[in-house]
């Protein structure tokens, strides 16, 4: 199931902008968000709410921004391995901390973690570019500098290529015992214990793989914007993240990017529609999410899906 | 022959309530003991003690001739210690077969992010598991659905797929209405026979520690106050009195 809606969702996806040009760049900004709020979604399943993963986020943008400053990559395959292995080592590093801690505190640590990178990212001009944040030239593929039109074609097929990618691996991971042994942390971390597992090990291996996501997602966003701020770690971002993972469903990883495509396009629309209030729009939609669907959109399939193939 | 669980000395108090007051014991293989005494006495505090739960304030625990008081419970659920709780623990999003899995995969190393948890082996070793605690009918419901009795087979499938040497089950019949204890034992003593797992049981029912255990161990404000075969213990004039309330 999870494979078909993926592969749906990525044909939907690279047709739409072909009918619709403008939509190209929307969907690019959806998969950034929708890979960062997998991440979240991953944390989720385990009863772990980050409201700090913009830390991520960022960080994976920024990597971005420093490597072709500083370490003159160029290359955009490069740029995103190289941003997600950051990324990852970050998360590796802040997790070991982290496992320690659960529920309030847990999501509280981590939005602190991500406000004081925010205070970094804003005070540090010298390194950052402080508040104008740090441009972000249009890299070359495969050796090859491409005029922007084409380049915008490459980067949201390469989106849509990492988001089947990591929707595929991310469905694998969640249904090995590693996997399993997360869910399992949400309802009986005792018992886990009483397994012989280290709870605390399965979470940070969930948290290093999150924070990857996230970083790969921020990466996306900041070669597909061409410019990097310190905004994209402050918790507004966090709670997006937070928001897009719930209203997609936890129940399964095609969840996390319903959920940014919902947004991005409700977002797009409403802004285009009714500039003065688009805010509202999005909250009454999220609001009409929340209550009619509590497993969110991508509940609402599967509750579908069920009823066709079971219809008693 | 030498004892797999031995216990020396072993104290703790929780404020002023002295839990366990020099617990001295040994266990030995392939043996059934039943632990009983009053409530408070300090049996589920001895099993905490001994899974790594808690930690005494002195005293030592030693498995197989390893000392194990200072471990974790996951360190000594490796060693070959498995627990089955009072309160049936187990993972209420998952099917029972989910559960069992779970455990089945633990033993064989839990650090695998590629293969699924439901493959072949694991299913397999699973089933057979369940077939001998006779869950084999429930293994595809959602363990939140079952009633009491199955939750403690349940739980205690799962203590058996970690294939331990030392089995501590807490109360397992308690919860259960008395026409399902007997085939409750019954089903759990045969496998532990079968599998020749050392068990020690706390238990209330007289019935049921007569019937099964080898040996009867009586708890009395965190100490063993009496030890010995079942009817010569049960039938003591002291233990009636003090610890059954009888006499």
């Amino acid at each position: 199931m999870v494979v078909r809606y993926t592969v749906i969702l990525a044909v939907v996806a690279a047709l739409l902008p072909i009918a619709v040009p403008w939509l190209g760049f929307v969907f690019t900004l959806a998969v950034g968000i929708g890979l960062a709020a997998l991440g979240v979604a991953m944390l989720l399943r385990g009863g772990l709410i980050s409201i700090g993963h913009a830390l991520y986020f960022a960080v994976g943008a920024y990597a971005v921004a420093f490597l072709m400053r500083d370490a003159g990559v160029h290359d955009l395959l490069v740029l995103f391995a190289g941003a997600t292995i950051i990324t990852a080592a970050v998360g590796f590093l802040v997790g070991a901390f982290m496992v320690r801690y659960r529920a309030i505190f847990f999501a509280m640590l981590n939005l602190a973690i991500s406000m004081v990178f925010f205070t970094l990212l804003s005070k540090l001009y010298y390194v950052t570019g402080g508040t104008d944040g740090l441009a972000v030239a249009t890299p070359t593929v495969l050796g090859m500098q491409l005029s922007r039109g084409a380049f915008d074609v490459v980067m949201q097929n390469a989106a849509l290529i990492l988001m089947v990618a990591a929707a595929l691996l991310i469905d694998r991971y969640l249904k090995s015992p590693l996997g399993e042994a997360l869910g399992a942390i949400h309802t009986n971390e005792v018992r886990l214990e009483y397994l012989g597992v280290s709870a605390r090990g399965v979470i940070w291996a969930a948290y290093t793989v999150s924070a990857g996501l996230a970083g790969l997602g921020g990466a996306i966003t900041a070669v597909a914007i061409g410019h990097v701020v310190p905004e994209l770690s402050y918790w507004t971002v966090s709670g997006q993240l937070v928001l897009v993972a719930v209203l997609g469903g936890i129940g399964g990883v095609p969840g996390a990017f319903i959920g940014a495509f919902f947004l991005e396009l409700v977002r797009t629309f409403a802004v285009g529609i009714a500039g003065e209030v688009w805010n509202a729009i999005i909250g009454i939609s999220l609001l009409i999410v929340i209550f009619f669907l509590p497993e969110g959109l991508y509940g609402l399939i599967q509750r579908l899906e069920r009823r066709r193939t079971n219809p008693k | 022959m030498n004892p797999i669980l031995a216990v020396r000395d072993l104290r703790i108090t929780f404020g002023g309530v002295v839990a366990a007051n020099g617990i001295e014991l040994d266990i030995y293989p392939h043996e059934l003991v039943a632990v009983i005494g009053p409530n408070g006495s300090g049996k589920t505090t001895f099993l905490n003690l001994c899974t790594g739960y808690i930690h005494p304030a002195s005293g030592s625990v030693t498995f197989e001739g390893k000392p194990i008081t200072e471990l974790p419970p996951r360190t000594i659920t490796r060693r070959g210690i498995a627990r089955a709780f009072q309160i049936p623990q187990l993972f209420a999003g998952h099917s029972v077969l989910e559960c069992v899995m779970l455990a089945v995969a633990a033993r064989h190393g839990i650090w695998d992010a590629w293969r699924p948890l439901a493959r072949r082996g694991y299913r397999h070793e699973a089933h057979e598991i369940l077939d001998l605690l006779t869950l084999g009918a429930v293994a595809d419901r959602l363990t939140a659905t079952l009633p009491e009795g199955l939750r403690k087979l349940a739980d205690i499938a799962i203590a058996m797929a970690l294939k331990p040497r030392l089995l501590l089950l807490d109360e397992p019949t308690s919860g259960v209405s008395t026409a399902e204890k007997i085939p409750l034992m019954d089903t759990i003593v045969g496998v532990l026979r079968a599998e020749k797992i050392t068990a020690l049981f706390v238990e209330h029912d007289m019935d049921v520690v007569e019937r099964y255990a080898d040996r009867v161990l009586v708890w009395d404000s965190g100490r063993v106050a009496a030890a010995g075969r079942p009817h010569e213990v049960l039938h003591s004039a002291d233990v009636l009195e003090r610890i059954i309330g009888v006499g």
